[in-house]
């Protein structure tokens, strides 16, 4: 195939993936307007788990949006040169996984065009309001971040850059799990260990995602990675998977030890129906344990089996996440210690039921269609790609 | 020029006195409505468990029609009162009592709420700013006794006096809009009253003389989850 067919191939390609992002990101904003129009009835939300498939996506987005800048800060502020050719790419992703993120979680809002008042009044003891400054820093710092790596004049000051985003990112996914951390009545949260999780998560999740797309980029490119990097960042992937595992068991420990919560646990651990099975298959199975195989066994460990691997994390992302807030949620709180509830109208000592509605499905993914434009067309119109000496 | 004798005087000023002050008393109620909501007062209740009948509904009745609300009880409708029936586990004695926003002194919802729309008045009344609230239901994630609704759907026939809005979070008022008329009883513990049952008292906890405060001085009452340290306005007694 000579240069120009393959110049012609690469923009009908393009146009074909923008297109069909596109066509995600519309159904979203489809779905987000037919929510805003009959309200959340249309969901699969309720007065008790009043969070649901949006916010799994959002914060699946929010966290990995920290953690991809996994890759730049180990270049940046390490001074690892096959991280440092990564930098530029890990940025984008940030800001368009953040972008995703936060365009969810405003347009699940019961009244999304009241966002201008979230801006305008802010609550200083709110971590919803923390959150507000932390995201809309992080696309500051990182888009600083990006522009001192691509300016050549301003490179001196990438390092520094570097440095405030890994800070930066650091107190963002903090935020993130301190929003479940701070809230003392519920079983499922409320619990210290939830803030040092978040950011472990964080750095699975992101790299699996980077790792993704680098696998997409080069696959384009007809390039294969450098087997010495890809050692090392299969390598790494597989100790943040480890630390997830290693923190999850921490975190569900601490609960049934703590002799009240562990109604709770057998909930979500045993006998609560679809959550085990998330828990277990989803996460700890599909999420963890396989991708650990696919990274750490002998036979394995290629291109292919670490970007195999790297799906699973995501897809195990998404378990863990479903049964964290959905789950977490549906267990009813302990208003009377002591007593078991007999009757009520709503809903008190009973396991909510929650399906999740296909507007609000379409919404999620509507998040990641953004992030995915976002990328592809950033990856197009600038030199992202990563380049090994 | 005639000249004004004392009597004439005295007369003509009490009766420009008199005219002065009849409307003042008698719009006293709407004059109340215009004063700020004061901290010297802390509205809050005590709940008699003993005399709250099992499987009567005249509080959430009267909160309903009060309030201008459905009284559906489906997962997506709003409840800002409702009946809860427990039985101790130990014991197996069961007790019946209402259960609705408890007006903490330090409420997680005020604390969680980004906007600001989430907010407890000088008079300890928890409210939620319908301006401001912009629907992200952290409130209801933080309440610790589930006293929050969302509005699911599109509302009709609303009451001019208790505004609501589809997307937003709402909870009981304590009636707030009886209170700043004067009338210093919830709907709830008029009903309860009315069916005979006393089982609400409500008042001033900030009143050492009111009866709520004599009351709690006399009987064990319990808070619920007193250990979270929110320091509800509501006080449960034979719970």
């Amino acid at each position: 195939m000579d240069a120009l067919q393959k110049g012609r191939r690469d923009i009908r390609n393009f146009y074909f993936l923008v297109g069909l992002g596109l066509l995600v990101v519309m159904a979203g904003l489809f779905a987000a307007h037919y929510m805003e129009e009959h309200g959340h009835i249309v969901t699969g939300m309720s007065n008790q788990v009043v969070w649901g498939m949006p916010h799994v996506f959002a914060i699946f987005l929010i966290v990995s949006a920290s953690g991809v800048l996994n890759v730049a800060s180990v270049g940046s502020v390490f001074g690892k040169t096959p991280y440092k050719a990564r930098a530029p790419l890990s940025g984008l992703l940030s800001i368009a996984m953040l972008a995703g993120g936060l365009t969810v979680l405003m347009l699940d809002l019961g009244r999304p065009e009241r966002v201008i008042v979230a801006a305008t009044h802010i609550n200083p003891t709110s971590v919803f309001a923390w959150n507000v400054f932390l995201y809309s820093g992080l696309v500051a710092f990182v888009a600083i971040y990006l522009w001192t790596m691509m300016e050549k004049r301003m490179n001196p000051l990438s390092k520094a850059a570097g440095l405030a985003v890994f800070a930066w990112r650091f107190i963002l996914t903090t935020g993130t799990g301190l929003i479940f951390a701070f809230l003392v009545a519920r079983q499922a949260y409320g619990n210290a260990i939830l803030p040092p999780m978040f950011i472990v998560m964080s750095f699975a999740w992101g790299l699996a995602v980077f790792m993704i797309v680098q696998s997409a980029m080069y696959g384009w490119n007809e390039m294969a990675l450098n087997p010495a990097i890809l050692t090392r960042l299969k390598n790494l992937l597989g100790i943040f998977i480890l630390g997830v595992i290693y923190l999850v068991a921490i975190y569900h420990l601490t609960n049934i030890y703590f002799a009240k919560q562990t109604a709770f646990e057998k909930f979500i651990l045993v006998d609560g129906g679809i959550y085990p099975i998330l828990f277990w298959a989803g996460y700890f199975l599909i999420g963890s344990v396989l991708p650990l195989f696919l990274i750490y066994s002998p036979k394995m460990g290629t291109q292919r089996h670490v970007l195999l691997a790297s799906i699973l994390v995501v897809l195990g992302s998404f378990s863990f996440l479903y049964v964290f807030i959905i789950g977490g949620q549906a267990f009813p709180l302990m208003i009377f210690p002591g007593y078991e509830v007999i009757s009520s109208t709503f809903g008190d000592g009973q396991i909510a039921q929650y399906s999740p509605s296909l507007p609000e499905i379409l919404l999620g993914t509507g998040g990641l269609g953004i992030a995915f434009l976002i990328t592809t067309v950033g990856v197009r119109a600038l030199n992202f790609l990563p380049k090994d000496e | 020029m005639s000249e004004i004798n004392r009597r004439d005087f005295l007369r003509g000023s009490a009766m420009m006195a008199g005219l002065a002050v009849a409307p003042g008393m008698m719009l006293y109620d709407l004059a109340r409505a215009n004063q700020p909501a004061s901290s010297a007062v802390r509205w809050g209740m005590l709940i008699d468990t003993s005399q709250c009948e099992e499987g009567c509904d005249d509080c959430v009745k009267a909160c309903n029609k009060e309030n201008g609300l459905p009284g559906k009880t489906g997962p997506t409708d709003e409840q800002w009162i409702r009946k809860v029936e427990l039985k101790n586990v130990k014991t197996g004695r069961v007790t019946s009592l209402p259960m609705m926003c408890q007006h903490c002194a330090e409420p997680p919802c005020v604390d969680v709420c980004p906007t600001g729309a989430s907010f407890k008045r000088a008079d300890g009344i928890v409210l939620v700013d319908r301006h401001l609230c912009i629907g992200c239901r952290y409130c209801m994630m933080a309440c610790p006794y589930k006293a929050r609704s969302f509005v699911h759907e599109p509302l009709h026939d609303q009451k001019p006096e208790v505004p609501r809005g589809k997307g937003t979070v709402e909870s009981c008022t304590f009636c707030v809009q009886r209170i700043d008329r004067g009338k210093d009883i919830t709907a709830c513990a008029e009903a309860c009253s009315k069916a005979g049952h006393k089982a609400i008292l409500f008042g001033n906890l900030n009143d050492p003389n009111s009866e709520i405060s004599k009351r709690l001085k006399e009987v064990a009452s319990t808070q619920l989850r007193a250990d979270l340290g929110v320091d509800p306005g509501l006080h449960y007694e034979g719970l």
